[in-house]
């Protein structure tokens, strides 16, 4: 009788789901995240329910776009790739010329009626057209393949490294190459750009980074060097970690973000905040969390029946997996100080809305399957 | 063939990419244990360190500095309190650009360079997030135009701290000594941990021997501070204990009296009860105004205060040596009788001058004239000096440095305070020490007058006379009666000590001189008869002595007039009173005053008048 009625309920339920074309195992995933970030985010923000009302808002806007394009058909995404990337790259094009600056960069585009940054549309652009330029082709990739592919990579990369904006062209930048990878490039291709890559290491530091870029890494290096300068970041960031011990300082309790140690407490930083007040273990169960949600992006791509499904949504996880570790890395300096936010629990509306686009595609290319075989 | 390479093989693309994905999943576990594995490091490992390093970080140690210890006079009148005043104070961690803020605070309040000076130093030296003061004593105007205007500075702070303040101004201040910043040189002395916070220490006199009663203990409170180093709360405190209060033996209104007495002369006068050796007054004359010092003096006001001819800094009273000149008379006639060198009726007839054996020149009388027949009565109540040559040339010189040096003349008293000298007694080896040359008798002869290279503090001479008031117990003069201890406030009387003095062989012969001292205010032949002694209400001994500041050529006379004012003699006098039974000894110096019977046996009489006569 119970058991029938739980049935019921659970069929009910994933009606309701199949309706949406959502996938529940995720989305249930996302909620939880997004819920763990609130009280992470009231605290590093000073207990200020404004804040975490702003960004709750800007958290329901983001699943209704995740909803929305979860409800377009593959095909139309597939076809809509080249417009979205070629309107992408112009936009990025036109910041160069017309775009606002804002803490020390120029990455705004101002259209009268929104702000926003075009760098934020390629991290959906560049894989949606790499995976839809392979999708035809033969796989593994040929060199032909290769070589557009990585013009198509390396052009808005470029563009958006010399804004500056370093963290959104490594996450641009691996997302097309995840594309590439999954596609099956040969290792002997990965490995000679590796080795070419590093040989041009010392080129790229002295020509292609700029002071402050160069100024993160050797603090990276050596934070004591410099602790009320740039070094400062890391020092507190670390102390804030290492204090939390095993089981943190209690939620609210870190003395060290409560007390305002930790810049950026609230964006870039706030794992340091997460990590004092939750400990090792709440840092472990978090990870955990995230590799949840990036696994069950990679099972989708494992289980959808084309490959620009396949490719888009195992890049698009992978992505997601590159934010996690590049801030935390940062975070626990292990990395270089880079601007990448975590991912969906920084304060802050830009990657939210990004992010939860990403994974609206995700849940696009899962109904696929559904509904296409 | 190239159709064949078109064909696309889903089912290998598949698992091409499945591969792929699996190979992914694997790196990204591999990374994530990588994260994970630093922050088992941090977190687990490393967790005390950084533990450590996070409480250093909120916590901070706060100083609450002591509030001085008040001194009263005898009586419970106020010598010293402390009074709120309100400093400018900075903090250099929440000021971004200094030099901007401090030119934009000169808009609001004027700061001089040597204010700008020190607060440098002290910046250098600060404690974190310590408040410095940039200028004290800020006066209502300052503080309500600062207090507008403060929303604009960050790390600028008006803060109230009790300041040390004198309320009698000028009165009693060579007793009293003052406080002043806290430098370089004070830092060395006294432990970093006690003057944590402590802006002021005692810098002269009372203040400075007493600074470890005055200063209190210093409180400590744990305050948990955010990045900014603003206090957000208290973890806890111990608070300060308030330095103990001292008594004084000095009495205010007497005090006054003898400051007032002084009028515009420059000297100074000691009035101690010779019972027990406690001070009832201290004067050194010109005075100045201590509370210069507590807020930082001005250069300007310094160097006139330095620099004035009359040297007010100057505490004549402590540190001040003159020549004893005829009041040493008493001490050298006892020594006669004592010694059995002399009896009370030997007589000396003095023609105006002394002239030793098969030697040419003549130590002169002060009475040209001479006079006459004089046994020791006379000579001490007339002050005849050529007695006294023939006294010191048969007693010699050794006698008399040991017999003196019992009453105390050539060694420090001890007194509680600083700056104190010692005076000095002639003796061979002094002689020997000084220039390696032997003693010559003339030099005895002139000791014997209270001249030459003998030298005492009015300090020195009063607790001399005090002792002679008592047959020779010398007590330790001292200028604090109890001590209040805080917080118990339990008053610890500060007992007189006894220190070596002279026993009389017979008493009588301390008798007969003591006769002759109360003849020189009483007897109609009485050197200070005439200024002091015709109206007296109560029996004093007292003994006039001029010391001479100007060598007199031996073919020459002293004539007042020809000398300018700072080479006149010095005027003194030394009583005590009431003759029959001592409860206060005087010894009074006036600078220049000429004639020691008319300048400073008033001054004398008018102190023991207003002890004597009007008991508090």
């Amino acid at each position: 009788m119970n058991q029938s009625l739980d049935n019921d309920t659970i069929s009910y339920s994933r009606r309701i789901m199949d309706a949406l074309r959502l996938d529940p195992v995720l989305l249930a995933l996302l909620l939880i995240l997004a819920s763990f970030g609130s009280l992470v985010l009231y605290s590093a923000s000073g207990a200020d329910s404004g804040a975490v009302l702003r960004q709750g808002s800007r958290i329901v806007v983001a699943l209704l776009l995740l909803v929305a394009i979860a409800n377009v058909p593959l095909r139309v995404i597939r076809k809509f790739s080249i417009w979205l990337y070629i309107g992408g790259v112009l936009m990025l094009i036109a910041v160069m010329f017309f775009g606002e600056v804002g803490k020390g960069a120029q990455r705004w585009l101002n259209l009268g009626f929104i702000r926003f940054q075009p760098s934020e549309i390629l991290k959906l652009a560049v894989p949606m057209i790499v995976s839809a330029y392979l999708a035809n082709r033969v796989l593994p990739v040929g060199l032909k393949e290769l070589v557009v592919s990585a013009v198509l990579v390396v052009v808005p990369v470029l563009l958006i490294a010399r804004q500056p904006d370093l963290g959104t062209a490594i996450l641009v930048g691996s997302a097309g190459f995840f594309v590439l990878f999954l596609a099956g490039v040969r290792w002997r291709v990965i490995i000679s750009l590796g080795i070419l890559l590093s040989m041009m290491a010392p080129l790229l530091w002295k020509f292609a980074l700029h002071d402050y870029q160069r100024n993160r890494i050797l603090t990276l290096l050596n934070p004591e060097n410099d602790p009320l300068g740039s070094g400062y970041h890391i020092i507190q960031s670390k102390i804030a970690i290492g204090s939390g011990g095993v089981y943190g300082k209690g939620w609210l309790n870190g003395t060290q973000s409560q007390l305002d140690f930790i810049p950026e407490r609230s964006t870039d930083f706030i794992f340091s905040v997460f990590g004092e007040e939750f400990g090792f273990f709440g840092c472990v169960v978090l990870l955990l969390l995230y590799l949840a949600i990036i696994f069950r992006g990679l099972y989708i791509a494992a289980h959808s029946t084309e490959n620009f499904g396949r490719l888009l949504a195992g890049a698009l996880s992978l992505t997601f997996f590159v934010y996690l570790f590049v801030n935390t890395g940062m975070v626990a300096g292990m990395l270089p100080v880079v601007g990448v936010p975590l991912p969906l629990i920084s304060y802050g509306g830009t990657s939210m809305v990004t992010l939860m686009m990403g994974f609206g595609l995700i849940m696009s290319i899962r109904s696929a399957k559904r509904f296409l075989v | 063939m190239s159709q064949r390479e078109q064909l696309k093989d889903d089912y290998l693309e598949n698992r091409l990419i499945r591969r792929r994905l699996v190979l992914a999943a694997v790196f990204t576990v591999m990374l994530l244990s990588l994260v994970l594995g630093r922050l088992y490091v941090l977190q687990v490992l490393e967790y005390e360190h950084f533990s450590t390093l996070s409480d250093s970080n909120r916590v901070r140690i706060k100083a609450l500095p002591p509030t001085r210890g008040l001194i009263f006079d005898r009586n419970g009148v106020v010598m010293a309190d402390n009074l709120p005043a309100y400093r400018l104070e900075i903090v250099r961690e929440q000021v971004h650009d200094l030099d901007a803020t401090l030119e934009q605070l000169r808009q609001y309040v004027e700061f001089s360079d040597q204010d700008l000076k020190r607060f440098k130093q002290s910046l250098s030296r600060r404690r974190p997030f310590e408040s410095i003061p940039l200028r004290l004593n800020l006066d209502d105007e300052e503080v309500a135009r600062l207090a507008v205007n403060l929303h604009q500075f960050e790390g600028v702070e008006i803060n109230a701290r009790l300041t040390r303040n004198y309320p009698n101004g000028e009165h009693a201040v060579h007793a009293l000594g003052y406080v002043s910043r806290i430098d370089e040189r004070d830092l060395g002395k006294v432990s970093e941990v006690d003057y944590a916070g402590t802006t002021h220490i005692g810098k002269l006199g009372l203040e400075k021997y007493y600074e470890k009663d005055l200063h209190g203990e210093v409180g400590i409170q744990q305050v948990e501070v955010n990045a900014r180093g603003r206090t957000l709360r208290v973890l806890s405190e111990s608070p300060p204990v308030q330095g103990n209060n001292l008594y004084l033996t000095i009495d205010s209104r007497l005090q006054k009296v003898a400051e007032k007495a002084f009028g515009d002369n420059s000297g100074a006068a000691v009035a101690i009860d010779p019972n027990n050796g406690e001070i009832l007054a201290l004067v050194s004359m010109p005075v100045f105004d201590p509370n210069l010092f507590v807020n930082g003096i001005s250069y300007d006001n310094y160097n006139a205060l330095r620099d004035s001819r009359r040297r007010p800094l100057f505490n004549r009273a402590l540190s001040g040596q003159y020549p004893p000149g005829s009041t040493t008379k008493p001490f050298y006639g006892l020594l006669g009788l004592e010694s059995a060198v002399s009896t009370r009726d030997q007589e000396v007839y003095c023609i105006g001058y002394y002239k030793l054996p098969n030697e040419e020149r003549r130590y002169r009388d002060w009475k040209k004239q001479g006079h006459g027949h004089m046994d020791l009565h006379d000579a001490i109540t007339q002050s005849c000096d050529v007695y006294f040559y023939d006294l010191a040339y048969r007693m010699g010189i050794d006698r008399m440095s040991e017999f003196m040096a019992k009453f105390g003349f050539g060694f420090k008293t001890d007194v509680d305070s600083t700056g104190e000298a010692s005076g000095l007694m002639p003796s061979r080896e002094w002689k020997r020490g000084h220039d390696g040359m032997p003693w010559f008798p003339g030099e005895t002869l002139i000791t014997g007058i209270g001249q030459g290279a003998l030298l005492v503090t009015p300090l020195q001479l009063a607790n001399s006379t005090a002792a002679f008031a008592i047959k020779g117990l010398r007590y330790r003069p001292h200028l604090v009666k109890t001590i209040e201890k805080i917080p118990e406030y339990n008053r610890i009387d500060i007992v007189s000590q006894i220190v070596e003095g002279y026993s009389l062989q017979r008493e009588s012969n301390w008798q007969h001189v003591h006769d002759a001292m109360v003849n020189v205010v009483h007897g109609l032949r009485g050197t200070a008869h005439y200024s002091i002694g015709r109206d007296i209400q109560y029996k004093v001994a007292g003994k006039t002595g001029t010391a001479q500041v100007f060598e007199v050529a031996q073919d020459e006379e002293y004539e007042e007039e020809d000398v300018i004012e700072k080479l006149r003699d010095h005027a003194l006098f030394i009583s005590y009173a009431p003759a029959e039974n001592p409860r206060i000894a005087v010894a009074v110096i006036v600078e220049n005053g000429g004639h020691g019977s008319s300048v400073a046996a008033p001054i004398a009489r008018q102190i023991m008048d207003a002890y004597l006569l009007e008991p508090s």
